[in-house]
Protein backbone atom coordinates (compact mmCIF):
# COMPACT_ATOMS: atom_id res chain seq x y z
CA UNK A 1 0.00 0.00 0.00
CA UNK A 2 2.39 2.22 0.99
CA UNK A 3 4.66 1.08 -2.19
CA UNK A 4 1.78 1.96 -4.41
CA UNK A 5 1.06 5.59 -3.20
CA UNK A 6 4.71 6.67 -3.20
CA UNK A 7 4.47 5.27 -6.85
CA UNK A 8 1.42 7.41 -7.50
CA UNK A 9 3.63 10.12 -5.96
CA UNK A 10 6.56 9.57 -8.11
CA UNK A 11 3.94 9.38 -11.22
CA UNK A 12 2.41 12.26 -10.45
CA UNK A 13 5.44 14.68 -10.21
CA UNK A 14 6.71 12.86 -13.35
CA UNK A 15 3.77 14.09 -14.84
CA UNK A 16 4.17 17.81 -14.10
CA UNK A 17 7.61 17.58 -15.03
CA UNK A 18 6.25 16.84 -18.39
CA UNK A 19 3.47 19.20 -18.70
CA UNK A 20 6.00 21.82 -17.38
CA UNK A 21 7.71 22.75 -21.02
CA UNK A 22 4.46 23.34 -22.08
CA UNK A 23 2.89 24.97 -19.14
CA UNK A 24 5.08 27.71 -19.48
CA UNK A 25 5.51 27.78 -23.14
CA UNK A 26 1.09 28.35 -22.77
CA UNK A 27 1.65 31.03 -20.20
CA UNK A 28 4.81 33.20 -21.47
CA UNK A 29 3.27 32.90 -25.38
CA UNK A 30 -0.52 32.44 -25.19
CA UNK A 31 -1.50 34.07 -21.88
CA UNK A 32 0.82 36.51 -21.72
CA UNK A 33 -0.10 38.43 -25.15
CA UNK A 34 -3.30 38.25 -24.58
CA UNK A 35 -3.43 39.92 -21.44
CA UNK A 36 -1.01 42.74 -22.37
CA UNK A 37 -3.56 43.13 -25.48
CA UNK A 38 -6.55 43.37 -22.84
CA UNK A 39 -4.54 45.51 -20.90
CA UNK A 40 -3.60 48.07 -23.67
CA UNK A 41 -7.21 48.07 -24.86
CA UNK A 42 -8.00 49.55 -20.91
CA UNK A 43 -5.62 52.36 -20.59
CA UNK A 44 -5.67 55.76 -22.58
CA UNK A 45 -4.44 56.38 -26.52
CA UNK A 46 -0.71 56.32 -26.33
CA UNK A 47 -0.01 54.95 -23.39
CA UNK A 48 1.35 51.26 -22.97
CA UNK A 49 -0.26 49.01 -20.61
CA UNK A 50 1.61 48.88 -16.94
CA UNK A 51 -0.34 47.92 -13.89
CA UNK A 52 0.08 51.56 -12.44
CA UNK A 53 -2.00 52.99 -15.32
CA UNK A 54 -5.62 54.58 -15.44
CA UNK A 55 -8.24 52.23 -16.75
CA UNK A 56 -10.88 53.65 -18.82
CA UNK A 57 -13.07 52.37 -21.50
CA UNK A 58 -12.80 54.95 -24.09
CA UNK A 59 -10.85 52.75 -26.58
CA UNK A 60 -14.17 50.56 -26.89
CA UNK A 61 -16.53 53.57 -26.74
CA UNK A 62 -14.65 54.75 -29.71
CA UNK A 63 -15.64 51.97 -31.49
CA UNK A 64 -19.33 52.72 -31.45
CA UNK A 65 -18.66 54.98 -34.36
CA UNK A 66 -20.45 54.23 -37.86
CA UNK A 67 -18.10 53.39 -40.43
CA UNK A 68 -16.62 50.91 -37.61
CA UNK A 69 -19.66 49.53 -36.99
CA UNK A 70 -20.16 49.11 -40.24
CA UNK A 71 -17.27 47.47 -40.85
CA UNK A 72 -17.95 44.76 -38.00
CA UNK A 73 -21.41 44.11 -39.60
CA UNK A 74 -19.52 43.46 -42.64
CA UNK A 75 -17.42 40.94 -41.58
CA UNK A 76 -20.51 39.16 -40.05
CA UNK A 77 -22.46 39.12 -42.66
CA UNK A 78 -19.81 38.00 -45.11
CA UNK A 79 -18.59 35.05 -42.20
CA UNK A 80 -22.56 34.34 -42.16
CA UNK A 81 -23.03 33.88 -45.92
CA UNK A 82 -19.92 31.59 -46.04
CA UNK A 83 -21.20 29.65 -43.25
CA UNK A 84 -24.30 29.37 -44.99
CA UNK A 85 -22.81 28.65 -48.50
CA UNK A 86 -19.98 25.97 -46.98
CA UNK A 87 -23.45 23.93 -45.64
CA UNK A 88 -25.46 24.22 -48.52
CA UNK A 89 -22.41 23.02 -50.84
CA UNK A 90 -20.56 20.61 -47.81
CA UNK A 91 -23.38 18.88 -46.33
CA UNK A 92 -24.16 17.27 -49.92
CA UNK A 93 -20.91 16.26 -50.25
CA UNK A 94 -20.14 14.75 -46.86
CA UNK A 95 -23.74 12.87 -46.94
CA UNK A 96 -22.35 11.16 -51.08
CA UNK A 97 -18.55 10.96 -49.10
CA UNK A 98 -20.83 8.73 -46.24
CA UNK A 99 -22.22 6.74 -48.67
CA UNK A 100 -20.04 5.72 -51.19
CA UNK A 101 -18.32 2.38 -51.21
CA UNK A 102 -15.81 1.58 -47.87
CA UNK A 103 -12.71 1.88 -50.87
CA UNK A 104 -13.69 4.76 -51.81
CA UNK A 105 -14.56 6.51 -48.37
CA UNK A 106 -10.51 6.66 -46.94
CA UNK A 107 -9.61 7.95 -50.79
CA UNK A 108 -12.03 10.69 -50.91
CA UNK A 109 -11.17 11.59 -47.44
CA UNK A 110 -7.68 12.01 -48.65
CA UNK A 111 -8.80 14.21 -50.91
CA UNK A 112 -10.30 16.52 -48.57
CA UNK A 113 -8.25 16.71 -46.75
CA UNK A 114 -5.24 17.51 -48.60
CA UNK A 115 -6.14 20.57 -49.77
CA UNK A 116 -7.54 21.37 -46.03
CA UNK A 117 -4.26 21.90 -44.68
CA UNK A 118 -2.57 23.54 -47.92
CA UNK A 119 -1.33 27.28 -47.83
CA UNK A 120 -5.26 29.24 -47.95
CA UNK A 121 -2.87 31.57 -49.39
CA UNK A 122 -1.71 29.55 -52.87
CA UNK A 123 -4.98 28.25 -53.09
CA UNK A 124 -6.25 31.67 -53.01
CA UNK A 125 -3.86 32.98 -55.84
CA UNK A 126 -5.69 30.02 -57.99
CA UNK A 127 -8.78 31.50 -58.42
CA UNK A 128 -7.05 34.66 -58.76
CA UNK A 129 -5.33 33.41 -61.83
CA UNK A 130 -8.80 31.33 -62.94
CA UNK A 131 -11.00 34.54 -62.38
CA UNK A 132 -8.40 37.29 -64.26
CA UNK A 133 -9.94 39.12 -66.93
CA UNK A 134 -7.83 37.44 -69.89
CA UNK A 135 -7.63 34.02 -67.68
CA UNK A 136 -8.95 30.64 -68.35
CA UNK A 137 -12.80 31.05 -67.20
CA UNK A 138 -13.23 34.59 -69.59
CA UNK A 139 -11.37 32.14 -72.38
CA UNK A 140 -13.75 29.26 -71.80
CA UNK A 141 -17.02 31.47 -71.72
CA UNK A 142 -15.45 33.01 -74.16
CA UNK A 143 -15.23 30.36 -76.50
CA UNK A 144 -18.67 28.87 -75.81
CA UNK A 145 -20.39 32.15 -77.27
CA UNK A 146 -21.80 32.70 -73.90
CA UNK A 147 -20.07 36.20 -73.74
CA UNK A 148 -18.79 38.54 -76.36
CA UNK A 149 -16.63 41.14 -73.48
CA UNK A 150 -14.45 39.92 -70.55
CA UNK A 151 -16.38 39.86 -67.29
CA UNK A 152 -14.65 41.59 -64.39
CA UNK A 153 -14.78 38.97 -61.86
CA UNK A 154 -11.90 40.37 -59.58
CA UNK A 155 -12.69 42.65 -56.98
CA UNK A 156 -16.36 41.91 -56.99
CA UNK A 157 -18.12 40.80 -53.80
CA UNK A 158 -18.75 37.14 -55.12
CA UNK A 159 -15.30 36.25 -55.80
CA UNK A 160 -14.40 37.36 -52.53
CA UNK A 161 -17.45 34.81 -51.07
CA UNK A 162 -16.14 32.34 -53.59
CA UNK A 163 -12.64 32.52 -52.21
CA UNK A 164 -14.02 32.12 -48.93
CA UNK A 165 -16.35 29.32 -49.15
CA UNK A 166 -13.48 27.70 -51.16
CA UNK A 167 -10.86 28.02 -48.10
CA UNK A 168 -13.39 27.27 -45.64
CA UNK A 169 -15.58 24.01 -46.80
CA UNK A 170 -13.56 21.26 -45.51
CA UNK A 171 -14.37 22.36 -41.99
CA UNK A 172 -17.85 21.99 -42.90
CA UNK A 173 -17.59 18.66 -44.61
CA UNK A 174 -15.14 17.10 -42.29
CA UNK A 175 -17.35 17.22 -39.01
CA UNK A 176 -20.56 16.28 -40.96
CA UNK A 177 -18.72 13.88 -42.43
CA UNK A 178 -18.21 12.03 -39.32
CA UNK A 179 -22.11 12.89 -37.95
CA UNK A 180 -23.50 11.47 -41.37
CA UNK A 181 -21.09 7.96 -41.38
CA UNK A 182 -21.89 7.63 -37.64
CA UNK A 183 -25.97 7.80 -38.42
CA UNK A 184 -27.53 4.56 -38.10
CA UNK A 185 -29.14 4.04 -41.32
CA UNK A 186 -31.89 1.53 -39.40
CA UNK A 187 -33.29 4.71 -38.68
CA UNK A 188 -33.98 6.76 -42.04
CA UNK A 189 -34.98 3.00 -43.26
CA UNK A 190 -37.55 2.75 -40.61
CA UNK A 191 -39.20 5.73 -41.43
CA UNK A 192 -38.99 5.14 -44.85
CA UNK A 193 -41.15 1.83 -44.15
CA UNK A 194 -43.57 3.79 -42.05
CA UNK A 195 -44.17 5.45 -45.12
CA UNK A 196 -42.02 8.44 -45.03
CA UNK A 197 -41.34 10.32 -48.18
CA UNK A 198 -37.76 10.53 -48.58
CA UNK A 199 -37.35 14.28 -48.18
CA UNK A 200 -39.67 13.78 -44.90
CA UNK A 201 -37.44 11.28 -43.33
CA UNK A 202 -34.13 13.06 -44.21
CA UNK A 203 -35.66 16.11 -42.53
CA UNK A 204 -37.16 14.48 -39.70
CA UNK A 205 -34.48 12.05 -39.55
CA UNK A 206 -31.56 12.52 -40.71
CA UNK A 207 -31.33 16.20 -40.17
CA UNK A 208 -31.81 16.19 -36.31
CA UNK A 209 -29.29 13.39 -36.00
CA UNK A 210 -26.40 14.77 -37.61
CA UNK A 211 -27.35 18.46 -36.00
CA UNK A 212 -24.03 18.09 -33.83
CA UNK A 213 -21.36 17.70 -36.80
CA UNK A 214 -24.01 20.59 -38.85
CA UNK A 215 -23.13 22.71 -35.37
CA UNK A 216 -19.52 21.84 -35.26
CA UNK A 217 -18.96 22.58 -38.65
CA UNK A 218 -20.68 26.07 -38.70
CA UNK A 219 -18.41 26.90 -35.54
CA UNK A 220 -15.23 26.02 -37.25
CA UNK A 221 -16.10 27.62 -40.69
CA UNK A 222 -17.59 31.00 -38.93
CA UNK A 223 -15.34 32.00 -36.17
CA UNK A 224 -11.82 31.94 -38.48
CA UNK A 225 -14.15 33.52 -40.95
CA UNK A 226 -14.56 36.89 -39.34
CA UNK A 227 -11.00 37.45 -38.36
CA UNK A 228 -9.65 36.56 -41.80
CA UNK A 229 -7.54 39.77 -43.31
CA UNK A 230 -5.62 39.04 -46.74
CA UNK A 231 -8.39 37.29 -48.53
CA UNK A 232 -10.10 40.07 -49.57
CA UNK A 233 -7.16 42.10 -50.19
CA UNK A 234 -5.78 39.19 -52.13
CA UNK A 235 -9.24 39.16 -54.41
CA UNK A 236 -9.26 43.08 -54.89
CA UNK A 237 -12.05 45.25 -55.10
CA UNK A 238 -11.11 46.86 -51.18
CA UNK A 239 -13.91 45.19 -48.71
CA UNK A 240 -12.89 46.28 -45.58
CA UNK A 241 -13.20 43.90 -42.71
CA UNK A 242 -12.60 43.63 -39.56
CA UNK A 243 -8.63 42.04 -39.79
CA UNK A 244 -8.28 44.76 -42.40
CA UNK A 245 -9.35 47.78 -39.76
CA UNK A 246 -6.99 46.16 -36.64
CA UNK A 247 -4.11 45.99 -39.14
CA UNK A 248 -4.24 49.33 -40.09
CA UNK A 249 -5.19 50.71 -36.88
CA UNK A 250 -1.85 49.21 -35.76
CA UNK A 251 0.55 49.77 -39.11
CA UNK A 252 -0.63 52.87 -39.95
CA UNK A 253 -2.62 54.85 -37.65
CA UNK A 254 -0.21 53.09 -35.23
CA UNK A 255 -3.29 53.64 -32.17
CA UNK A 256 -2.29 50.45 -30.60
CA UNK A 257 -5.11 51.08 -27.93
CA UNK A 258 -8.00 50.82 -30.38
CA UNK A 259 -6.39 48.30 -32.96
CA UNK A 260 -6.08 46.17 -29.11
CA UNK A 261 -9.81 47.16 -28.31
CA UNK A 262 -10.55 45.98 -31.67
CA UNK A 263 -8.84 42.13 -31.15
CA UNK A 264 -10.50 41.97 -27.50
CA UNK A 265 -13.85 42.34 -29.34
CA UNK A 266 -13.15 39.83 -31.77
CA UNK A 267 -11.88 37.45 -29.32
CA UNK A 268 -15.31 38.14 -27.20
CA UNK A 269 -17.34 37.51 -30.65
CA UNK A 270 -15.35 34.41 -30.91
CA UNK A 271 -15.54 33.39 -27.16
CA UNK A 272 -19.53 34.25 -27.30
CA UNK A 273 -19.90 31.72 -30.33
CA UNK A 274 -17.85 29.13 -28.49
CA UNK A 275 -20.12 29.49 -25.43
CA UNK A 276 -23.02 29.59 -26.99
CA UNK A 277 -22.29 26.17 -29.19
CA UNK A 278 -21.16 24.21 -25.80
CA UNK A 279 -24.02 25.57 -24.17
CA UNK A 280 -26.09 23.91 -26.88
CA UNK A 281 -24.52 20.97 -26.05
CA UNK A 282 -21.75 20.92 -28.70
CA UNK A 283 -19.07 18.67 -28.49
CA UNK A 284 -15.81 18.74 -27.83
CA UNK A 285 -13.74 20.56 -31.28
CA UNK A 286 -10.91 18.79 -31.86
CA UNK A 287 -10.05 19.54 -35.71
CA UNK A 288 -9.25 15.64 -36.39
CA UNK B 1 -36.58 2.06 -57.13
CA UNK B 2 -35.72 5.16 -59.59
CA UNK B 3 -34.93 7.61 -56.99
CA UNK B 4 -32.03 5.02 -55.65
CA UNK B 5 -31.08 4.77 -58.92
CA UNK B 6 -30.97 9.11 -59.27
CA UNK B 7 -29.00 9.37 -56.20
CA UNK B 8 -26.72 6.55 -57.51
CA UNK B 9 -25.67 8.71 -60.54
CA UNK B 10 -26.54 12.36 -58.70
CA UNK B 11 -23.39 11.09 -55.59
CA UNK B 12 -20.41 10.76 -58.25
CA UNK B 13 -21.17 13.09 -60.21
CA UNK B 14 -21.74 15.73 -57.08
CA UNK B 15 -18.45 14.33 -55.63
CA UNK B 16 -16.14 14.69 -58.64
CA UNK B 17 -17.47 17.90 -59.69
CA UNK B 18 -16.76 19.51 -56.02
CA UNK B 19 -13.82 17.98 -56.01
CA UNK B 20 -12.59 19.69 -59.08
CA UNK B 21 -13.28 22.87 -58.13
CA UNK B 22 -11.13 21.90 -54.83
CA UNK B 23 -8.32 21.13 -57.10
CA UNK B 24 -8.50 23.32 -60.16
CA UNK B 25 -7.54 26.37 -58.23
CA UNK B 26 -4.16 24.47 -57.07
CA UNK B 27 -3.56 23.00 -60.56
CA UNK B 28 -4.01 26.85 -61.97
CA UNK B 29 -0.71 27.66 -60.00
CA UNK B 30 0.96 24.79 -61.08
CA UNK B 31 0.29 25.40 -64.45
CA UNK B 32 0.94 28.93 -64.74
CA UNK B 33 4.45 28.49 -63.27
CA UNK B 34 5.38 27.47 -66.64
CA UNK B 35 4.33 30.29 -69.00
CA UNK B 36 6.70 32.02 -70.25
CA UNK B 37 4.93 34.75 -70.14
CA UNK B 38 6.25 37.97 -67.85
CA UNK B 39 3.08 38.32 -65.84
CA UNK B 40 0.37 35.86 -65.11
CA UNK B 41 -1.96 36.98 -68.03
CA UNK B 42 -2.88 34.61 -70.83
CA UNK B 43 -1.12 31.59 -71.48
CA UNK B 44 2.35 32.86 -73.90
CA UNK B 45 3.76 28.83 -73.88
CA UNK B 46 5.85 26.71 -72.00
CA UNK B 47 8.93 27.15 -69.99
CA UNK B 48 10.93 26.16 -67.13
CA UNK B 49 12.65 29.34 -66.54
CA UNK B 50 10.95 30.92 -63.67
CA UNK B 51 12.07 27.82 -61.53
CA UNK B 52 15.97 28.19 -63.08
CA UNK B 53 15.27 31.97 -62.08
CA UNK B 54 14.23 31.11 -58.70
CA UNK B 55 16.87 29.26 -57.80
CA UNK B 56 19.42 31.87 -58.87
CA UNK B 57 18.10 34.26 -56.95
CA UNK B 58 19.74 34.44 -53.85
CA UNK B 59 17.10 36.89 -51.97
CA UNK B 60 14.65 33.60 -52.49
CA UNK B 61 17.42 31.55 -51.90
CA UNK B 62 17.34 32.81 -48.36
CA UNK B 63 13.73 33.34 -47.90
CA UNK B 64 13.77 29.09 -48.34
CA UNK B 65 16.39 28.55 -45.88
CA UNK B 66 14.98 30.44 -43.37
CA UNK B 67 11.54 28.72 -44.16
CA UNK B 68 13.01 25.50 -43.92
CA UNK B 69 15.01 25.73 -40.87
CA UNK B 70 11.90 28.07 -38.79
CA UNK B 71 9.92 25.07 -40.07
CA UNK B 72 12.10 21.81 -39.03
CA UNK B 73 12.73 23.79 -35.69
CA UNK B 74 9.66 24.63 -34.52
CA UNK B 75 7.90 21.38 -35.31
CA UNK B 76 11.01 19.43 -33.80
CA UNK B 77 10.87 21.57 -30.44
CA UNK B 78 6.58 21.33 -30.95
CA UNK B 79 6.80 18.06 -31.02
CA UNK B 80 9.05 17.22 -27.66
CA UNK B 81 7.23 19.73 -26.07
CA UNK B 82 3.48 18.32 -27.47
CA UNK B 83 4.57 14.70 -26.76
CA UNK B 84 5.61 15.46 -23.26
CA UNK B 85 2.43 17.22 -22.31
CA UNK B 86 0.52 14.68 -23.34
CA UNK B 87 1.73 11.88 -21.85
CA UNK B 88 1.90 14.37 -18.62
CA UNK B 89 -1.67 14.80 -19.55
CA UNK B 90 -2.94 11.78 -20.60
CA UNK B 91 -3.70 9.86 -17.72
CA UNK B 92 -2.58 12.09 -14.41
CA UNK B 93 -5.38 13.68 -13.08
CA UNK B 94 -3.31 17.03 -11.93
CA UNK B 95 -5.23 19.85 -10.72
CA UNK B 96 -5.32 22.26 -13.33
CA UNK B 97 -4.51 20.28 -15.84
CA UNK B 98 -7.54 21.60 -17.95
CA UNK B 99 -6.64 24.79 -17.53
CA UNK B 100 -2.98 23.75 -19.48
CA UNK B 101 -4.73 21.96 -22.25
CA UNK B 102 -7.32 24.53 -22.77
CA UNK B 103 -4.57 27.32 -22.79
CA UNK B 104 -2.15 25.46 -24.87
CA UNK B 105 -4.65 24.52 -27.40
CA UNK B 106 -5.87 28.27 -27.52
CA UNK B 107 -3.81 29.01 -30.00
CA UNK B 108 -5.88 27.03 -32.75
CA UNK B 109 -9.11 28.79 -31.90
CA UNK B 110 -8.34 32.39 -32.00
CA UNK B 111 -8.22 34.34 -35.01
CA UNK B 112 -4.13 34.13 -36.18
CA UNK B 113 -4.39 38.03 -36.18
CA UNK B 114 -5.31 38.50 -32.78
CA UNK B 115 -2.65 36.69 -32.11
CA UNK B 116 0.02 38.36 -34.23
CA UNK B 117 -0.99 41.65 -32.98
CA UNK B 118 -0.26 40.39 -29.30
CA UNK B 119 3.02 38.80 -30.19
CA UNK B 120 4.25 42.47 -31.56
CA UNK B 121 2.75 44.47 -28.96
CA UNK B 122 3.92 41.99 -26.49
CA UNK B 123 7.54 41.89 -27.56
CA UNK B 124 8.30 45.39 -28.59
CA UNK B 125 6.97 46.45 -24.76
CA UNK B 126 9.12 43.82 -23.38
CA UNK B 127 12.13 44.57 -25.79
CA UNK B 128 12.43 40.80 -27.52
CA UNK B 129 14.43 41.11 -30.71
CA UNK B 130 12.24 40.48 -33.90
CA UNK B 131 12.96 38.20 -36.11
CA UNK B 132 14.28 34.57 -36.42
CA UNK B 133 14.09 34.39 -32.63
CA UNK B 134 10.80 35.77 -32.30
CA UNK B 135 9.22 33.29 -35.32
CA UNK B 136 10.79 29.91 -34.01
CA UNK B 137 9.58 30.95 -30.28
CA UNK B 138 6.07 31.96 -32.12
CA UNK B 139 5.55 29.31 -34.64
CA UNK B 140 6.53 26.21 -31.86
CA UNK B 141 3.52 28.19 -29.90
CA UNK B 142 0.97 27.22 -32.64
CA UNK B 143 2.59 23.95 -33.81
CA UNK B 144 2.09 22.42 -30.28
CA UNK B 145 -1.93 22.01 -30.38
CA UNK B 146 -1.10 20.02 -33.42
CA UNK B 147 1.44 17.72 -31.87
CA UNK B 148 -0.37 17.70 -28.42
CA UNK B 149 -4.16 16.42 -29.84
CA UNK B 150 -2.40 14.15 -32.12
CA UNK B 151 -0.72 12.12 -29.68
CA UNK B 152 -3.15 12.65 -26.67
CA UNK B 153 -5.80 11.01 -28.62
CA UNK B 154 -3.87 8.24 -29.13
CA UNK B 155 -2.70 7.71 -25.99
CA UNK B 156 -6.09 7.82 -24.94
CA UNK B 157 -7.38 4.76 -27.25
CA UNK B 158 -4.63 2.87 -25.86
CA UNK B 159 -5.28 0.05 -23.93
CA UNK B 160 -3.79 0.54 -20.60
CA UNK B 161 -3.17 -3.32 -19.82
CA UNK B 162 -0.26 -2.57 -22.65
CA UNK B 163 1.66 -0.40 -19.90
CA UNK B 164 0.91 -2.40 -17.00
CA UNK B 165 1.49 -5.46 -17.86
CA UNK B 166 5.21 -3.90 -18.79
CA UNK B 167 5.12 -2.90 -15.00
CA UNK B 168 4.24 -6.02 -13.34
CA UNK B 169 7.18 -7.90 -15.26
CA UNK B 170 8.99 -5.22 -13.26
CA UNK B 171 10.10 -2.25 -15.84
CA UNK B 172 10.80 0.85 -14.17
CA UNK B 173 8.65 4.04 -15.07
CA UNK B 174 11.62 5.00 -17.59
CA UNK B 175 12.00 1.59 -19.34
CA UNK B 176 7.92 1.63 -19.80
CA UNK B 177 7.63 4.49 -21.13
CA UNK B 178 11.25 4.43 -23.47
CA UNK B 179 10.36 0.77 -24.59
CA UNK B 180 6.53 0.79 -24.59
CA UNK B 181 4.61 3.81 -24.79
CA UNK B 182 7.18 6.09 -26.96
CA UNK B 183 7.43 3.16 -30.01
CA UNK B 184 3.26 2.85 -29.60
CA UNK B 185 2.64 6.51 -29.95
CA UNK B 186 5.95 7.24 -32.62
CA UNK B 187 3.31 7.29 -35.68
CA UNK B 188 1.15 10.07 -34.27
CA UNK B 189 4.07 12.15 -32.67
CA UNK B 190 5.65 12.02 -36.15
CA UNK B 191 2.30 12.80 -38.23
CA UNK B 192 1.34 15.22 -35.49
CA UNK B 193 5.08 17.13 -36.23
CA UNK B 194 4.22 16.63 -39.92
CA UNK B 195 1.46 18.63 -39.58
CA UNK B 196 3.07 21.25 -37.99
CA UNK B 197 5.81 21.05 -40.72
CA UNK B 198 2.75 22.03 -43.35
CA UNK B 199 1.61 24.92 -40.76
CA UNK B 200 5.05 26.26 -40.18
CA UNK B 201 5.52 26.86 -43.72
CA UNK B 202 2.05 27.73 -44.54
CA UNK B 203 2.28 30.70 -41.83
CA UNK B 204 1.58 34.53 -43.36
CA UNK B 205 -0.21 36.30 -40.51
CA UNK B 206 1.92 35.64 -37.41
CA UNK B 207 4.94 35.78 -39.37
CA UNK B 208 3.88 39.12 -40.94
CA UNK B 209 3.75 40.51 -37.49
CA UNK B 210 7.09 38.86 -35.90
CA UNK B 211 9.40 38.94 -38.57
CA UNK B 212 12.45 41.75 -38.86
CA UNK B 213 12.95 43.30 -42.42
CA UNK B 214 16.06 40.69 -42.78
CA UNK B 215 14.18 37.32 -41.93
CA UNK B 216 11.58 36.71 -44.74
CA UNK B 217 10.43 33.30 -45.14
CA UNK B 218 8.52 31.78 -48.51
CA UNK B 219 4.79 32.46 -47.68
CA UNK B 220 5.71 36.17 -46.95
CA UNK B 221 7.25 36.67 -50.13
CA UNK B 222 4.46 34.96 -51.93
CA UNK B 223 2.39 37.42 -50.01
CA UNK B 224 4.11 40.54 -50.79
CA UNK B 225 4.07 39.51 -54.64
CA UNK B 226 0.36 38.43 -54.40
CA UNK B 227 -0.33 41.83 -53.29
CA UNK B 228 1.38 43.74 -56.12
CA UNK B 229 -0.78 41.40 -58.64
CA UNK B 230 1.73 38.16 -58.88
CA UNK B 231 4.49 36.86 -61.29
CA UNK B 232 5.16 33.80 -62.95
CA UNK B 233 8.43 33.42 -60.76
CA UNK B 234 5.72 33.63 -57.66
CA UNK B 235 3.93 30.62 -59.33
CA UNK B 236 7.24 28.66 -59.25
CA UNK B 237 7.75 29.45 -55.47
CA UNK B 238 4.06 28.87 -54.66
CA UNK B 239 4.60 25.31 -56.61
CA UNK B 240 7.65 24.18 -54.73
CA UNK B 241 5.59 24.85 -51.11
CA UNK B 242 2.76 22.74 -52.25
CA UNK B 243 5.31 19.94 -53.12
CA UNK B 244 6.68 20.40 -49.60
CA UNK B 245 3.10 20.86 -47.48
CA UNK B 246 1.31 17.75 -49.76
CA UNK B 247 4.05 15.65 -48.98
CA UNK B 248 4.13 16.19 -45.33
CA UNK B 249 0.40 16.06 -45.07
CA UNK B 250 0.29 13.26 -47.04
CA UNK B 251 2.67 11.23 -44.91
CA UNK B 252 1.20 12.28 -42.11
CA UNK B 253 -2.60 10.57 -43.55
CA UNK B 254 -0.58 7.45 -44.04
CA UNK B 255 0.52 7.56 -40.84
CA UNK B 256 -2.75 8.21 -39.17
CA UNK B 257 -4.42 5.56 -41.05
CA UNK B 258 -2.07 2.98 -40.43
CA UNK B 259 -2.02 3.65 -36.51
CA UNK B 260 -5.70 3.91 -36.94
CA UNK B 261 -5.46 0.46 -38.63
CA UNK B 262 -2.82 -1.50 -36.06
CA UNK B 263 -5.13 -0.10 -33.40
CA UNK B 264 -8.36 -1.66 -34.85
CA UNK B 265 -6.78 -5.08 -35.11
CA UNK B 266 -5.32 -5.25 -32.37
CA UNK B 267 -8.51 -4.97 -30.68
Amino acid sequence: MAHKSRMHAGESRRSAVFVLPMALLAVTLVALPLIYVLGTSLVETGQSFSFGAAFTLDNYRRLLRADYLLVFWESLKLAFLTTLLSFVIGYPFAYCMARAGKRWKSLLMMLVIIPFWTSALVRIYGWKILLQANGPINAVLRGLGLIEKNIKFLGSYGSVLLAMVYCMISFMILPCHSSIDKLDVTLVEAARDLGSKPWRAFLDVTLPLTMPGILAGCVLVFVPSVGIFYLADIMGGGLVLVGNLIRDQLLKVRDWNTGSAMSMVLIFITAGIYLLYRRSGGDDLGVF
Amino acid sequence: MTGKKKRRLFSPIYLTLVLIVLYLPILMVVIYSFNSGRTIGAWQGFTTGWYTRLFGNTLMADALKNSLILALLSAGLAGVIGTLGAIGLAHGHMRGSGFIESLATLPMMIPELVLGMAYLALFTAVGVKLGMGALIATHTTFCVPYVFINVKSRLVGMDPAIEEAARDLGASPMRVLRDITLPLIMPSVISGMMLAVAMSLDDVVISFFVTSAETTTLPLKVYTGLRSGGTPEINALSTLMLVAIFTCVAVSQLLTARSKANLDSSR
